[in-house]
């Protein structure tokens, strides 16, 4: 065990909160999607503002974004270095500096250009995406195929040079704002379930693409329906080969259960539920004096810890190329999520009757994000593959279970 | 950076795995629990001492090995692993700490050497300074020590008993001095020695560090806390591999019953809450030599939610080996219940948690 991450990273945390310092209390200047709890209107801002294209360029110059995507591409060109990462996530938090905006485009659509995409691709569409000139929506998921993804029927069919779309694709967020959308479609109908799909890029202003918005328990529309009727796009917006786009999107799939459970963002998160039972009181007492309370948020205090030296442990697998640490990347969406909501559940029962204050309501205590993240984090416990199938992923890729027989179609 | 176990660590555990297979497989426990092969607790601590297990963090300059507790905490996992009926954690880690805190020079020597020759066996007496039961207790008054010990730990075979009074005070007392008794406890682990002692003007000498100064026995809880939270975390991971092979290979309604999502997801629940626990018994651990300031929360921590995590895990286990999990003929209950007693030792959860708020001046 050496937690030490030498001189050499010492003097990078040091730059880094420098640079924190000079842009606590930004504030953008342009709106994107719903935020956690309405946006946080800061109130030491330092009249600093910009549009978060901007703030992107100026992080991806300094190397604390998009590090090891290469300058041809619009990143910084930097080779991987996870204590860096670490670093930069961990500072800019703690000083509440925004992070770079980030979503699907980043996350899930760059990687899989990196791995899977042509040339003429990764030229046109990383740099814009990375910059926020270019926001993805993701379209995966169709009213009859959720957790059986595979069994997508959106059709793709071949006509002279363009790719024609007819169906529909469901909880599909940021549709709204997004220029673009990597899709999953059917074009192979006669191939077997897993080898007939192709990953599509649609452009959103393409005729014949209809978004209506989808409510949510939070009362957001954060989620969206989108229909396509005779949606015609270049039969170049194909990422890998026809037929393999079950491939290419399981590439995805892999990025996107690493992001969700990110420990930093719990272990403040407790420690602002921590601040919120010491300003609570009931009949004057402090809720954090009253035993059941305590006894409650110091479990939780418990079971953040474990994740936090967990993402430790993970941190250190990837640095050493360790294979021994698999397992411990299949728990995190799981862990990470249930133990979130049973956090932000937490604050509510602190408050009591006040905790189920919403909106714009008297007496509302922080924007009620407690509320709102409560909500929403049951929508992620769903989102991006349930509780349940991720236990049987880790039952049977983790642990070498059995699947269940496959049951003959009728 | 690098954080996890250490090579040594990990050659060490699978020295230690191999030893407790071939010197303590469950038939031999499972007949030592039902009184016959009484050496068996006798021939399993000898072969751990050869291994080295009485000298690990015992300072060179003493003859030990001069190992942190880390090292110490990757034995106790595969001890708990391997549910060793012998004595660790109050013998060679808490009584040992003990004397490196607050013992004097001539105590060091005289006793730390005679630990690491595996001349003496301390057994280990402070649940009253943590929260006494039907007012027990002991007082140590000059050199005379009076009063009654709980629930002591390691005890069959100790030649020399380390007990605290109320206020942190270490004392030694021996096993044959005249003014002890000795009572025998029978709790439901079979592998664990624990007495209840009663002194009467026993010969006391006090650790001369740890007089009005309670830092040492928080050190030593500390340490003994993160061992046995290990040695549960050994445990409970044995319970789930035992799950996970049974539900692969017992079948039901014509097919292996790992494949029917109940059980399947029984055991990705266990497998995915006790995988965080590795790093935290490590980390714990890693903070009482380095990171101090950490230390007494994450051992609280680290005590309080692996036993929680365990005590599930020895639930859960159990049921997904049906009616079988139950029997004595499967046995999977002494890691059960090597659990069950890990929880409650040096304070059981809800414990500990009031200590970490209270710590943390909540």
């Amino acid at each position: 065990m050496n937690l030490d991450y030498g001189p050499e990273y010492e003097e990078f945390r040091k730059q880094v909160k420098d640079f924190c310092k000079k842009y606590q209390g930004l504030v953008f200047s342009d709106s994107y999607g719903p935020r956690l709890g309405g946006d946080k209107k800061s109130e030491n801002s330092n009249g600093l503002t910009m549009t978060r294209s901007e703030w992107q360029r100026i992080l991806i110059e300094r190397g604390y974004f998009a590090r090891e995507i290469p300058k041809e591409y619009g990143g910084y060109g930097g080779t991987i270095d996870f204590l860096k990462n670490k670093i930069i996530n961990s500072e800019f938090s703690e000083a509440g500096v925004p992070a770079a905006t980030r979503g699907q485009g980043t996350d899930y659509l760059v990687p899989t250009l990196l791995e899977m995409g042509t040339e003429e691709q990764k030229q046109k569409y990383i740099k814009p995406t990375l910059h926020f000139e270019m926001i993805w929506c993701q379209g995966y998921s169709e009213p009859n195929s959720g957790s059986d993804l595979a069994s997508l029927q959106t059709k793709g069919v071949m006509d002279g040079d363009s790719w024609v779309i007819n169906g529909q694709k469901i909880w599909t967020s940021t549709a709204k704002y997004a220029h673009m959308m990597f899709c999953l479609v059917r074009t192979e109908p006669d191939a077997p379930k897993h080898k007939g799909i192709s990953y599509l890029l649609i452009p959103m202003d393409t005729p014949g693409i209809e978004i209506r918005p989808l409510v949510d328990m939070t009362l957001n529309a954060g989620f969206n329906e989108v229909f396509f009727t005779d949606v015609r796009i270049p039969a170049g917006n194909i990422v890998g080969e026809r037929g393999q786009g079950w491939l290419v999107a399981n590439k995805t799939l892999v990025h996107e259960r690493g992001s969700l459970g990110d420990p930093t963002v719990i272990v403040n998160r407790m420690n602002q539920l921590i601040g919120l039972m010491k300003t609570e009181t009931l009949d004057g007492t402090r809720i954090i004096d009253k035993p059941v309370f305590r006894d409650r948020v110091m479990k939780i205090q418990g079971r953040v810890m474990a994740f936090q030296n967990h993402g430790l442990r993970l941190l250190s697998a990837r640095l050493n190329n360790r294979k021994d640490a698999m397992f411990g990347v299949m728990i995190l969406k799981l862990i990470g999520t249930e133990l979130r909501h049973e956090l932000e559940g937490l604050a509510i029962d602190v408050m009591g009757e006040l905790g189920t204050l919403y909106e714009d309501s008297p007496n509302l205590r922080d924007n009620g994000s407690w509320q709102f993240a409560y909500m929403m984090y049951l929508g992620l416990i769903i989102g991006g593959g349930t509780s349940q199938i991720q236990r049987n992923i880790i039952a049977e890729r983790g642990l070498g279970l059995p699947k269940a027989p496959k049951i003959k179609e009728a | 950076m690098y954080f996890g176990l250490s090579e040594e660590q990990e050659s060490f555990q699978e020295s230690l795995d191999k030893f407790l297979e071939d010197a303590a497989p469950l038939d031999l426990i499972q007949s030592y629990a039902h009184g016959e092969n009484t050496s068996l607790p006798t021939d399993v601590h000898n072969g751990l001492i050869e291994l080295g297990i009485n000298s690990l963090i015992i300072p060179e300059e003493y003859g030990g090995l001069g190992l942190d507790l880390l090292f110490a905490a990757a034995t106790s996992q595969s001890l708990g692993a391997g549910i060793a009926p012998a004595p660790f954690t109050g013998s060679y880690v808490m009584a040992p700490l003990a004397l490196i805190k607050a013992g004097s020079d001539t105590q060091k020597s005289k006793y730390l050497e005679a630990i690491g020759e595996a001349n003496i066996h301390f057994g280990v007496g402070i649940s009253e300074y943590i929260g006494a039961r039907d007012d027990a207790g002991i007082n140590i008054d000059g050199d005379k020590a009076n009063g009654r010990a709980l629930f002591v730990l390691d005890a069959s075979e100790a030649t020399h008993y380390l007990l605290a009074d109320k206020n942190g005070t270490f004392c030694i007392v021996k096993s044959d001095d005249p003014g002890l008794t000795k009572i025998p406890l029978t709790t439901v682990d079979k592998t664990c020695g624990v007495q209840e002692l009663l002194l009467q003007d026993c010969e006391a000498e006090i650790l001369e560090g740890s007089i009005g100064d309670n830092t040492a026995i928080q050190t030593v809880i500390d340490a003994g806390r993160i061992m046995i939270a290990a040695d549960s975390l050994g445990a409970a991971a044995i319970m789930i591999k035992k799950s996970v092979a049974y539900a692969k290979e017992r079948k039901q309604f014509g097919r292996a019953i790992g494949s029917f999502q109940a059980v399947k997801h029984m055991c990705a629940q266990m497998a995915a809450d006790l995988e965080p626990c590795y790093a935290m018994v490590w980390y714990a651990a890693h903070c009482q030599n380095n990171i101090p300031e950490e230390a007494t929360l994450m051992a609280c921590h680290a005590k309080a939610h692996v036993s929680e995590v365990a005590t599930a895990v020895a639930k859960t286990a159990t049921e997904v080996h049906g009616g079988m999990g139950f029997t004595e003929l499967l046995g999977l209950h002494y890691w059960f219940k090597r659990i069950g007693l890990n929880r409650q030792i040096l304070g059981g959860p809800e414990l500990v948690r009031e200590e970490a708020a209270t710590i943390q001046n909540f």
